[in-house]
């Protein structure tokens, strides 16, 4: 990552962003650059939730070897959201439906939660297509990739 | 009402650099204010100097400078994205050892924060894309 420094913002504003992952993880290149722009709004202090619908379910898929197609594997950086303080995962429930996976079939993707002695807690929830879409509503920022 | 807008396909491939493009200059001539255009993704190729469109079609690049200097528009592409796309400005190609730059006039290469910034500071921010 560049070493650019964050502008100077409000630091009262507090806004709703959502990033909507749409796609594949490999094939293009939308999960990998949304995911750094996910990375960099953690330093805003926002309120940040990230959603994985569509195809965009597969870039939480366990067990991912990039090796035979010369491509960076950048899914372990998911595992790491929590240290970032992004710790609104949410899965569409119809989209793995749809794609014969099941929660199973996903990264544990967990943080420790301080206020109650470092337990740790699963970060990802997963949420049918009505619920997204109240979610969605709710946002100031939406980004989809 | 103050808009940042967000570009993330490139010029001439798709047509959301062109429907950015059209959107912000009517919101200018309406005088609506434009925070910022950020180019992210293939977008960053709008601000590379180097193209060389067929003289019949339109040059996004020109008109998009055109449009910063008219009305001191903020045209800023992403650092990361331009650098794997070859996108630099004089600074980064001295940093990179390359032996040229090619930022187009009226554009500047910044951080994903400009971005986010612009989420935090529009009333909108209008993405163009896919």
């Amino acid at each position: 990552m560049a070493d650019v420094k964050a502008p100077e913002v409000d630091s009262r504003v507090r806004k709703k962003f959502m990033y909507v992952n749409r796609k594949a993880p490999y094939g293009t290149i939308y999960a990998l650059e949304s995911l750094e722009v996910v990375l960099i709004s953690a330093a805003f202090e926002q309120d940040v939730s990230v959603a994985f619908l569509d195809d965009g379910v597969y870039q939480l898929l366990k067990g991912q070897n990039t090796s035979g197609i010369g491509m960076k594997n950048f899914s372990p950086t998911y595992k790491a959201l929590g240290d970032y303080e992004v710790k609104k995962l949410y899965v569409e429930k119809e989209s793995l439906d749809e794609r014969g996976l099941k929660p199973d079939d996903l990264m544990a993707i967990t943080y420790e939660d301080e206020a109650e002695d470092d337990a740790v807690k699963p970060l990802v929830r997963l949420v049918n297509r009505s619920e997204l879409t109240g979610l969605m509503a709710q946002q100031d920022v939406l980004l989809s990739f | 009402m103050k808009l940042g807008i967000l570009v993330t396909e490139g010029p001439y491939t798709h047509q959301a650099s062109d429907t950015a493009y059209q959107f912000t200059k009517a919101a200018l001539e309406r005088g609506h204010e434009i925070f910022r255009v950020f180019f992210y993704n293939d977008g960053v190729n709008n601000g590379t100097r180097f193209a060389v469109p067929p003289q019949d079609d339109r040059n996004l690049q020109k008109l998009w400078s055109a449009l910063a200097e008219k009305y001191q528009l903020d045209l800023v592409v992403c650092i990361a994205a331009a650098q794997r796309r070859g996108i630099l400005d004089k600074d980064e190609a001295k940093r990179h050892g390359k032996d040229a730059d090619n930022i187009a006039p009226g554009f500047r290469i910044s951080g994903l924060g400009q971005l986010v910034e612009a989420g935090i500071v529009a009333e909108r921010l209008v993405t163009f894309g896919d």
